[in-house]
Formats: structure tokens, C-alpha cells, sequence
């Protein structure tokens, strides 16, 4: 069942227009990488979602739904979870205060999330501001399941942190994957790990879709065409 | 020692003052005092209201004063009523004056919270320094107005013979009339607290960071703030309504835009966004203007000099300087 559906979008910031037709899908239970090199158009996608950022033309639908005129915290409270780029914890709170900001009843609540990331519990008490990259990470992440989502996009987010950090959020995103089957967007460069937990992928190059398949199918001429250096 | 634990033995000290002067001017035979203190312990209240919109949710209105006075005049127009034994309203029903003091706080909260819906609902849509401005517009508004009506009294305002009633206590008693104003005060510092903790006032502080964060989880900064706001407003105009049953006369002073700058000066000197902030504030405008007023009545040149030094060098205000200063506004 599509639980997501992004049809032909473009959007632009003022004059500047940086999507010119970008179309992709996710599946209920389905993990879908989002891919691309720098400035081609991944955030800008991720936005048009939420609703951060209009969509000037297109559509993006939610089981459905057209998400058209709906406002952007409402597309949260519809279920779409965002991690965003640069992690954007609430510095001023604790890990804690950060949680229960955010919480929505459902299956996620504080016990849960710091069973998925027990050093958030270690840090419970602490500034948000105070914590590591991949901390705020996991924090961010966290905060986002605080929400409930059915379906959990994920912006760049190992960018900039330690390997063994970077481990421990692929770990998460495959547990998440594997025990609780919710639908996942991530938009990310590694591909080696998100060969390991992604279905599909969907390529952008200058604000266009330019592959989308199977991750399986997903080779060395394709790779080397669109996200090498 | 942590900076919690010093910012919560200050605010116990605090309390603790509160409690003990009054008691002293009390036994001292010294009802002046008590009156002082129970100025003061109002210009707190107001302070705390204002504090939860601009401290927790960094809305910066040059307008309480509008539900100060809201709050004043719900108490004068309800007892000058009732001290003349004329109806407020006759047709198509009859409303009555009253004297008692919890109809009036009750009247006072809901007007104020009304027009702090109202007004924040339009406010809101703006931001920064256009905020100010609809804040400070709508307070001249309701300025203006009370000048320009007679039935209450117009510029001139309006006197109220004797102070309004609280069930089983003398409230022309000035110890009693400060109990009255400082359990109200604690109260809400009580309510304030728990808020300040709540989802909401967690969402409402972050909200104060960067209002796209808390849209990405699913909450409306512009419903957050209105609440905030109206439960600010909702606070200054009981605040209002106690310092009109304090003075026993209301005028339209009580709607300028000096009464909300006051009120603001309070929370900076205090600290902004510290719970007992306002507090601090009121007590230190008090004892300048007693102990400077009689020297000077240019003594707003001394509290300019002290609102300089806080801003220049004690961002945190009185608190952040002796408690810590780690605070998001300082």
C-alpha cells in the first residue's frame, strides 16, 4: 500500500526555481534512499513534503490524501516524522524536556525511544545543547518517533559524525526497519549502508528525478554517472 | 552547587521575604510598609503574566497594559455600580454592581483573557518589531478609549469608596489585603511553574527557538502563542484588578504605554524568563521609587541607570547575575 506519493512536484525559493519535476513513492513498511549530489535538490524535496517549503506545482499525497492546503504541522500530525538536516534539537531543553515536546500518544514514548538509544537516557537530565553530534542525532531522531509517524524521513543524518556514531544511527534506522515495519525516507550519501537497509532509491539531479528502482539494481554505471565526484 | 539549586534557595529566599517583611511592618505598627509590599507583590503578578508571553514565548508586547487596565476597570466599573445601587445593565437583563472580590477577579480574568484573545489573534499574525507595534497600538486604543468615557469617569478616572470584600477576612485590614494579593501571587508562580514544564510550555519555549523546529513535530506556534498570550493577559488584567482594590481608584493610567513598559522593566530587571524574574523586579521598582522618590522626583533617572547596567552587563537580570546564568535569553 503507497503510503506516500510525490507526483511531478517543482518548487522554487523566490526567483530561483530548484525543482523541476521530482516524482517518487514509499510503500507502507518500505525504506526508500533518497540520493543526489550536493545542491540537487534532496532538502529542497524533503521540505516540499512537509510543507516547509510550497510546492508550485505537482502533488504530494499521504495515503491519499492531497496534501495541497494542508499546513505543515498538520502534515506532522498526519503522520510524516522529519529528522531534519543539521539534527535542530531545542537547545534550551534537556533530552527529556526535547521528548516530551514533541510527544503524540502511540507506540513511541520516552522508555521506547531510549531503549532504541540508551545513551539518551544517560543524558536525560542534560541540555540538548550539551550532548554530541551524534547524540543531537539520535535526540533528533527520537524526537521524531515522539511524533508517531507512519512514515519517518531522515535528512542527511550521518552527515558530519564519527564512523562508530554513524553505525549506531544505521543500526537504529535497520531496527526500526525491521521490528516496527514503518515506512522510511532517507536522504543520505552513504551508499554502502543504505544499500543494507534501503528497498529502493530515487537519483536527483539538478531538481530532476533521473533513476529510481530497485536498490539491488542500483549499479556501478548508474552510481558513477550521477553521484560521483 | 548547581545553578538550579541556587536560582531555587534564591527564589525560597525570595518567598521568604515576602513573607517576613510584611510581618515585621506588622508588628511594627508600620501599614505603610504593608501597603508597599503589597504594591509591590501586585507589580509581580503583573510582571508574571507578562513573563509567560515574553520570557517563555519571546513575545515582546508593548501592550499589557491594555489588559492591566482591563482588570482595573472590570474592578471599578463592578463596584462603582454596586456603591451607587445602580444596574450595570437593565434590559434585556439585570446586572448588578457587586463589592466581592472574587466576582471581580472572575470578571477581570475573563475580559482580559477575551481581549488578549482578540488582540493576540491579530498580533500574532505579525512578528518582531510589528508585534510591538499592534501590541502598543491596541493598548492606546483601549487608552484613549477609557479617557474618552464619561460614564466611568473619563480622564479623571474613577474612586471607589471603600475596598471590595473577600469572604471571612477584613480586606480594609492592609496585613490581610497583602495575604489576599501574596496567595494569589504564589498561586500562579505555582501554575506558572507547572506550565513552564508542561508540553505546552516546552513547545512554547521551543517555539521561542525557531517556530519550523515545532511545526516538524506537529504543533502550531501560532496556537501555542495565542494560548500563551491569553493566559498572560488573563493574569495581568487580575493583577489589574487587585491594584485598583489596592489604590481604590482606577483610571485610565492603568491602560498607558508607560504601565506596560513598567511592567517590562520589571521582568528585565529580574530576568527574563526566570519564574520569580518579575518578582525581583517589582520588589527593586518599589524600594527605588520609596527610597528615591523622596529625594528626587527625577528618581526614574536612577532606575534608567540600573535598567542600563542590567542590559550592558548583567543580561540575565538580578537573578541570572546571583543564580547562574544559564538561560536561553541571557
Amino acid at each position: 500500500m503507497t503510503l506516500l506519493t510525490v507526483d511531478n512536484i517543482t518548487a522554487s525559493y523566490g526567483a530561483t526555481q530548484a525543482l523541476f519535476g521530482v516524482s517518487l513513492s514509499v510503500d507502507q513498511g518500505e525504506v526508500l534512499a533518497l540520493m543526489g549530489r550536493n545542491g540537487m535538490g534532496k532538502s529542497t524535496t524533503v521540505k516540499t513534503i512537509c510543507k516547509l517549503l510550497p510546492v508550485t506545482s505537482g502533488m504530494v499525497c499521504l495515503s491519499g490524501q492531497d496534501l495541497a492546503r494542508v499546513p505543515s504541522h498538520k502534515v506532522a500530525r498526519l503522520g510524516v516524522g522529519l529528522v531534519p538536516e543539521g539534527r535542530r534539537c531545542f537547545a534550551s531543553l534537556s533530552v527529556i524536556e526535547n521528548l516530551i515536546a514533541a510527544a503524540r500518544p502511540g507506540h513511541w514514548d520516552e522508555a521506547r525511544v531510549a531503549e532504541l538509544f540508551p545513551r539518551l537516557s544517560e543524558r536525560r537530565d542534560q541540555s540538548a545543547a550539551s550532548l554530541s553530534g551524534g547524540e543531537q542525532q539520535m535526540l533528533a531522531i527520537g524526537r521524531a518517533l515522539m511524533t508517531n509517524p507512519r512514515l519517518l524521513i531522515l535528512d542527511e543524518a550521518t552527515e558530519g559524525l564519527a564512523p562508530l556514531v554513524r553505525q549506531e544511527i544505521w543500526a537504529a534506522v535497520a531496527k526500526l526497519k525491521r521490528e516496527t515495519g514503518m515506512a522510511i525516507l532517507v536522504v543520505d550519501k552513504s551508499l554502502r549502508e543504505l544499500g543494507q537497509v534501503a528497498d529502493k532509491a530515487v537519483i536527483l539531479q539538478r531538481g530532476e528525478d533521473v533513476w529510481s528502482g530497485a536498490m539491488a539494481a542500483l549499479n556501478d554505471d548508474v552510481t558513477n554517472q550521477f553521484l560521483g565526484v | 552547587m548547581t545553578q538550579m539549586t541556587r536560582e531555587t534557595l534564591f527564589n525560597l529566599a525570595m518567598m521568604a521575604g515576602l513573607i517576613l517583611f510584611p510581618l515585621w511592618a506588622w508588628i511594627a505598627d508600620e501599614p505603610f510598609m504593608i501597603t508597599l509590599a503589597t504594591k509591590a507583590v501586585i507589580l509581580a503578578l503583573a510582571g508574571v503574566g507578562l513573563n509567560l508571553a515574553l520570557g517563555l514565548g519571546g513575545l515582546v508586547s508593548l501592550g499589557h497594559a491594555a489588559f492591566f487596565g482591563l482588570g482595573g476597570y472590570a474592578m471599578g466599573i463592578l463596584a462603582s455600580h454596586a456603591q451607587s445601587y445602580s444596574p450595570i445593565l437593565e434590559t434585556p437583563f439585570v446586572i448588578e454592581g457587586t463589592k466581592s472580590m472574587p466576582v471581580i477577579w472572575l470578571t477581570a480574568i475573563i475580559s482580559s483573557g477575551l481581549a488578549a484573545l482578540a488582540i493576540g489573534a491579530l498580533s500574532l499574525r505579525t512578528s518582531g518589531v510589528y508585534f510591538i507595534m499592534i501590541t502598543l497600538a491596541f493598548g492606546q486604543m483601549l487608552y484613549f478609549f477609557a479617557i474618552s468615557w464619561p460614564a466611568y469617569g473619563g480622564e479623571d478616572g474613577l474612586s471607589i469608596y471603600v475596598r471590595n470584600g473577600f469572604p471571612g477576612l477584613n480586606t480594609l485590614d492592609p496585613i490581610q489585603f497583602y495575604g489576599i494579593c501574596f496567595t494569589v501571587l504564589t498561586i500562579v508562580l505555582i501554575l506558572c511553574a507547572r506550565l513552564a514544564k508542561s508540553p505546552f510550555g516546552l513547545a512554547l519555549n521551543a517555539a521561542r527557538q525557531t517556530a519550523e523546529r515545532v511545526e516538524t513535530v506537529g504543533i502550531s506556534p501560532y496556537k501555542l502563542r495565542l494560548v500563551a498570550f491569553t493566559l498572560s493577559g488573563m493574569i495581568t488584567g487580575l493583577a489589574g484588578a487587585l491594584f485598583a482594590d489596592l489604590n481604590r481608584f482606577v483610571s485610565p493610567t492603568m491602560f498607558s504605554w508607560q504601565t506596560s513598559g513598567e511592567i517590562m522593566v520589571f521582568i528585565i530587571i529580574g530576568g527574563v524568563a526566570r519564574l520569580f524574574g518579575p518578582v525581583v523586579g517589582a520588589v527593586i521598582f518599589i524600594a527605588l521609587e520609596h527610597l528615591l522618590g523622596g529625594l528626587s522626583d527625577y528618581w526614574h533617572i536612577y532606575l534608567g541607570i540600573l535598567l542600563l547596567l542590567i542590559v550592558l552587563f548583567a543580561r540575565g537580570g538580578v537573578i541570572g547575575t546571583l543564580a547562574g546564568k544559564e538561560n536561553a535569553h541571557d
